[in-house]
């Protein structure tokens, strides 16, 4: 059967159908007996940043009260190179206040994350977010979505030419429709549908989601190989040279469904700095025409490449940039986690980066995070920039609000945050629930839990301060990157979670399956031995991802294909 | 039991009372229909035997008999005019008491709603009996207030003029019946003769109502000897001597009917600020019937944790033996528990406290000049705190003595009967508070919300509002405003017009705190407007932004619309909840909108709604 010949994925027909992403959002939000949107707006309002969730924790009360769903949505902000102002935090934290659940989360991919926006204030909240100059535009949806970029404080030339270039990639690959200034900003109607042109996308946009990355050596903190294309930064006598082009990484799968699996990203060759932006529009248009619009699970460019070959895609995107992109450079990637604590520049500023649990910055009894913040960012006269394993640099502090700023770092306590341990300095979670609708398992609010057990297993095998990359998520669809880190924990059915360990500790290695569906109670016990066994038996300098593959617990895994195969039998018992 | 005038001897009045005391309500009505019959038949030539002691001459009765018996002739009846002013209903009821009575009596009255008269047209009367109740901070009730204005400015001579005021209140509240109060002095300012002195009845009005309706009787009986006085003989036309098998129970406020609680909700999601019950209740056997807008009397009974409040505050243990007047004797702790409202701290009974205690503090906070310091004093305290302030040193008799008798509480009804066969459903917002560090809660809406579980029976009765009704013209549309609790009626009128299948629009307009948490009925109010039974619902939650919302909000935005209904659909507008504000920002509201988009002058506005509310097409049933 012939590609043409089979039936496209329902979203398909619903993107064609939008009126280039219109649909009939602005009906439903004006219709306030229902704090929910039709069901083919749900696909839709992805392309404007929104999903709508409902709270899972109280799903099973709700009809018996007579109410429906506890309906609410999400809104991802779009921060290029996650970078904002003072005043761009200050109003997103007002903004949490107003209208969302009070706490902002910090997400994987450099972007503000708002919870719980009731359906009556998603235009207003949307709207105010855009008079502080950030958007929501194509933070989800079948579109490029933020783009990611080192946040590099110590080579400020550097982060100023990559900040700049994951700027001007963004604002080239926004969908062009008028629809979001219509239905959020009270833009003025197009009359017709005819005068509008998506001209990269074309009106059935992507075949499904576009992650965009730059990383800057040795720090891989954006995980390339997450992403569907990655520029690598090549730093040659201080000076940018150009980047590495990497494509087709990827993170997310199905359970149960082995043509799906994470992917190493190739890399296919070497572009100027100059023809950065020309090369993502490229790699884009390749994936816009030949990307599977049948079956959806299989339709992120990592499937794209994979079913070809890695040659067959350089090939054609040289074809479509009309000329070659040169060879590979030479790189080397050491973490991909972050440094905490200050942090001084080249240009006299200093950095302080804070460890965020979770990402999720909220004030507890005990820990006014969210408070320190805002107070910081009221004397503060430099930016905050969102780290791609959620946490926060405070930075560019000139050398007179220094003192005020550590003064406040001492105050709230946030030089405490994360000295528990390496290992949870280096953790990332995902929402999962209650809000997410994917989520099978617990994620942000059960992995502290985990961690604060093993710490005292670490304590015993002596090894609390050493940096292990743990990640946990709700489902295998991988918005925590739990594939690519040493330890890993992916929601496989309530209460169990699948176990990967043997990532590699600079993000370059994908791992393996340990076991499957283990119950949450058993995790620590699983993993006790496995930690006293690395702390006494590894190798000078040896990761405890590298460890785990020497130690014989599971087989490494060098590509995507390879990432069901080889698991050891002991993972199904 | 008896009244002071009637014809038996003591020996003979102390057997029937005791006899009587001792039957059952369906005996009772058993009983007085057999005795109408009895008495009927031979009232006509025996009648000098059932002379009351003291009545007048003969003739007197003569007249008086002729003129209850229909086909006889009557000599010239006096002329009463029964005028109301109702809120709930309870003054209309008694008006209605008070009308039929006196026709029985032989006596042409007349019966006025206080919205369907002017002050000039009581000079047409020559004895007018007023009823009226307060409302709020002294207020007369809405259907009466613009009679209530003219009725206190305009200058109407009333000389010659007989009148009675019988008024009704709460004496928990500051201005205890005070419109009863004004009308009084206003009748007697016009130049009126007072009849009899105006009665003031707490919630508990029956007995004073019995006692005005006596003493106004006896009265006129004197200026017109011509009627009928002292026994009250029922027309022979009524007069069921037929029955030999009892008829069906009656159940109303006397003889409430215990209803067994089949569902106890609350309605409000996990998250919210607040706590509202959706309660039904089975009227199985019972008979009761009731109409969308009417309400539900609920008897309720004091929280355990209050009594014992209370019984630890006075000192005294609970198993006194205690006399409770009209109910009989019992342990005081059952009649703190089941009779005596035991919480609002109402002038009266801290006049009542303080005279038992010869307390300085409480005769200086008592005293004229410090009115505002005692609504201060009282704001948030109760009962028990009283006996903080000066220990409580009487007896349990004293005790029960200081206490008026728990009222029974009044809930707009939420359900249609032809949707729910048999049941009655409730929307009862639970009033829970700290004040001077004590959690305190709300008599009756915790009774319903705590003590009333599945399978518990409430003791209700059915009570009348006809100032609340549907249109009678099914295909009129209707618009209802219902924020809160408010809500109500209108679930009822809604399932009532879906159960009927009429034609007229429906316009809901509700708010409430909380979207996620506090939207009631949400999915029956979907399914509604899914069926058509509704056809356009606004929604306003004040606590979802930072900016409040409100229903009038809505209205506001929808004007336009709104507009085109009242004027040119002719709909009709009901208004239920808060009556301290949300019913007056609704009202002032409307008027904007006739402003706006009638182009009318605020007063035209004004007298817009007013005259709405004349032909019944703007209605309040507000509290």
């Amino acid at each position: 059967m012939s590609e043409d010949s089979k039936k496209l994925h329902p979203n398909e027909g619903i993107k064609t159908r939008s009126n280039f992403l219109r649909g009939t959002i602005a009906e439903g939000l004006a219709d306030l007996s229902t704090g929910q949107l039709a069901t083919d707006d749900l696909q839709l309002i992805k392309f404007h940043g929104t999903y709508q969730q409902d709270d899972r924790d109280i799903r099973a009360e709700r009809r018996a009260k007579k109410l429906e769903k506890a309906y609410s949505f999400m809104i991802r902000i779009r921060v290029p190179g996650g970078v904002a102002t003072p005043k761009q935090w200050l109003e997103t934290d007002r903004l949490a206040h107003d209208y969302a659940n009070g706490t902002i989360k910090l997400t994987t991919r450099q972007a503000f994350q708002f919870h719980g926006i009731i359906k009556t204030n998603l235009k207003q909240t949307i709207k105010e977010i855009n008079d502080t100059a950030m958007d929501t535009i194509a933070a989800c949806g079948d579109v490029n979505r933020n783009v990611m970029c080192n946040p590099n404080p110590f080579q400020s030339q550097v982060h100023a030419e990559i900040l700049k270039l994951s700027q001007d990639i963004s604002d080239h690959l926004t969908p062009a429709t008028r629809a979001y200034h219509e239905i959020w900003l009270d833009g003025e109607k197009v009359e017709s549908s005819k005068e509008e042109v998506e001209p990269i996308y074309g009106k059935t946009y992507l075949p499904r989601k576009f992650k965009i990355a730059i990383a800057v050596p040795p720090s891989n903190d954006v995980d390339i190989h997450a992403n569907d294309l990655s520029f690598i930064a090549i730093v040659e006598e201080g000076k940018l040279v150009g980047y590495n082009v990497a494509v087709g990484g990827g993170m997310g799968m199905t359970h149960g469904a082995e043509d799906t699996f994470p992917r190493i990203a190739d890399i296919i060759g070497f572009c100027t700095p100059e023809q950065a932006v020309d090369v993502s529009e490229k790699v884009v248009l390749v994936q816009r025409d030949f990307g599977n619009r049948v079956e959806r699970k299989n339709a992120r460019l990592k499937y794209t490449i994979n079913d070809r070959s890695a040659d067959w895609f350089r090939d054609k995107v040289n074809e479509y940039l009309g000329y070659d992109l040169q060879p590979e450079r030479g790189y080397h990637f050491e973490s991909n986690g972050d440094r905490f604590g200050w942090v001084y520049g080249e240009d006299g500023r200093s950095h302080y980066t804070l460890f965020v649990q979770g990402g999720r910055v909220l004030d507890t009894p005990e820990y006014k995070m969210m408070t320190a913040l805002r107070e910081i960012a009221k004397v503060h006269d430099g930016d905050f920039r969102l780290t791609a394993n959620q946490n926060l640099v405070i930075a560019n502090v000139s050398s007179w609000s220094q003192a005020e700023i550590e003064r406040l770092i001492k105050h709230y306590g946030l030089d405490k945050a994360g000295q528990e341990s390496g290992l949870r300095r280096s953790s990332i979670a995902c929402v999962a629930l209650p809000t997410c609708a994917l989520a099978l398992t617990e994620a942000e609010r059960y992995l502290p839990t985990v961690i604060t057990e093993l710490e005292e297993v670490l304590e015993q095998a002596g090894i609390r301060h050493d940096d292990i990359v743990i990640r946990m998520t709700g489902c295998p669809n991988g918005c925590g990157r739990p594939f690519l880190a040493e330890i890993g924990f992916v929601g496989r059915a309530p209460g169990k979670y699948n176990v990967y360990l043997g990532g590699g500790h600079a993000g370059d290695r994908l791992s393996k399956m340990y076991r499957e569906a283990y119950p949450e109670d058993k995790l620590v016990e699983l993993l006790t031995p496995i930690i006293l066994d690395y702390g006494k038996a590894r190798n000078e300098g040896e990761k405890f991802g590298d460890f785990v593959i020497r130690a014989g617990y599971v087989e490494a895994t060098v590509n995507g294909p390879d990432f069901h195969l080889n698991i050891k039998k002991d993972a199904f018992a | 039991m008896f009244p002071d005038l009637n014809p038996l001897d003591p020996q003979q009045r102390e057997m029937l009372q005791k006899s009587l005391g001792s039957l059952r309500p369906e005996q009772l009505v058993w009983l007085s229909g057999y005795l109408s019959g009895r008495a009927s038949s031979f009232l006509p030539e025996n009648s000098q035997g059932i002379l009351p002691t003291g009545a007048p001459a003969a003739n007197t009765l003569q007249a008086g008999a002729a003129a209850l018996i229909p086909g006889a002739s009557a000599a010239v009846a006096l002329k009463l005019l029964v005028l109301y002013g109702t809120e709930s209903g309870n003054a209309e009821a008694l008006a209605d008491k008070f009308f039929k009575a006196s026709k029985k009596k032989g006596y042409k009255p007349t019966l006025k709603n206080m919205s369907d008269i002017s002050p000039a047209d009581l000079k047409k009367h020559d004895n007018i009996l007023t009823i009226v109740s307060t409302w709020g901070d002294g207020e007369p009730p809405e259907s009466a207030m613009s009679f209530y204005d003219s009725f206190m400015k305009d200058d109407v001579d009333l000389k010659g003029i007989n009148f009675s005021v019988l008024s009704l209140g709460d004496t928990s509240y500051e201005k205890f019946c005070q419109t009863g109060k004004d009308f009084d002095a206003r009748f007697e300012a016009l130049g009126a003769t007072r009849l009899v002195d105006r009665e003031d009845c707490d919630v508990d009005f029956d007995d004073n109502y019995d006692d005005w309706s006596t003493k106004v009787f006896g009265k006129l009986a004197e200026l017109q000897p011509a009627a009928s006085a002292g026994i009250a003989a029922p027309a022979a036309a009524d007069a069921g001597f037929a029955y030999t098998a009892a008829p069906a129970v009656v159940f109303d406020k006397k003889n409430p009917f215990p209803a067994e609680v089949v569902a106890n909700i609350n309605l409000n999601g996990t998250g919210s600020a607040k706590e509202t019950v959706h309660l039904e209740l089975s009227l199985e056997g019972s008979s009761l019937d009731y109409e969308v807008g009417d309400a539900l009397g609920v008897v309720s009974e004091n929280a355990e944790d209050v009594v014992l409040d209370c019984l630890a505050a006075s000192k005294l243990k609970g198993d006194e033996s205690v006399e409770v007047k009209k109910v009989g004797p019992m342990t005081l702790k059952e009649a703190l528990k089941k009779h005596l409202d035991i919480t609002a701290l109402s002038r009266k009974v801290v006049q009542a406290y303080s005279d038992l205690t010869n307390s300085e503090q409480l005769t200086d906070i008592l005293s004229d000049d410090r009115k505002e310091d005692f609504k201060q004093f009282t704001y948030g305290r109760q009962i028990s705190d009283l006996f903080g302030i000066t220990p409580f040193t009487g007896s349990a008799q004293d005790l029960v003595n200081l206490l008026r008798k728990l009222p029974p509480r009044l809930y707009s009804i939420a359900s249609s009967i032809k949707a729910h066969p048999e049941e009655v459903h409730l929307t009862v917002a639970a009033v829970r508070y700290e004040t001077f560090g004590k959690e305190r809660k709300g008599v009756a809406s915790t009774f319903l919300a705590d003590d009333s579980q599945v399978g518990d029976k409430v003791l209700v009765y059915v009570h009348k509002n006809k100032n609340f009704r549907l249109p009678e013209d099914t295909n009129k549309p209707i618009i209802m405003v219902g924020p809160g609790t408010g809500i109500a009626p209108f679930r009822a009128f809604i399932e009532e017009r879906a159960e009927t299948s009429a034609a007229g629009d429906a316009w809901l307009f509700f708010g409430d705190q909380r979207y996620s948490y506090d939207f009631l009925y949400q999915l029956e109010l979907q399914e509604h407007l899914e069926n058509g039974d509704l056809t356009n619902l606004d929604v306003a939650f004040s606590r979802d932004q930072p900016q409040k919302v409100y229903v009038q909000n809505r209205m506001s935005e929808k004007g336009k619309e709104l507009w085109d209904w009242i004027e040119n659909k002719g709909a009709f507008f009901y208004v239920c909840g808060d009556a301290e504000r949300m019913a007056g920002d609704v009202h002032d509201t409307l008027i904007k909108i006739a402003q706006e988009h009638g182009g009318k002058s605020e007063e035209d506005a004004i007298a817009y709604f007013e005259n709405l509310k004349k032909d019944k097409r703007y209605q309040r049933d507000v509290y």
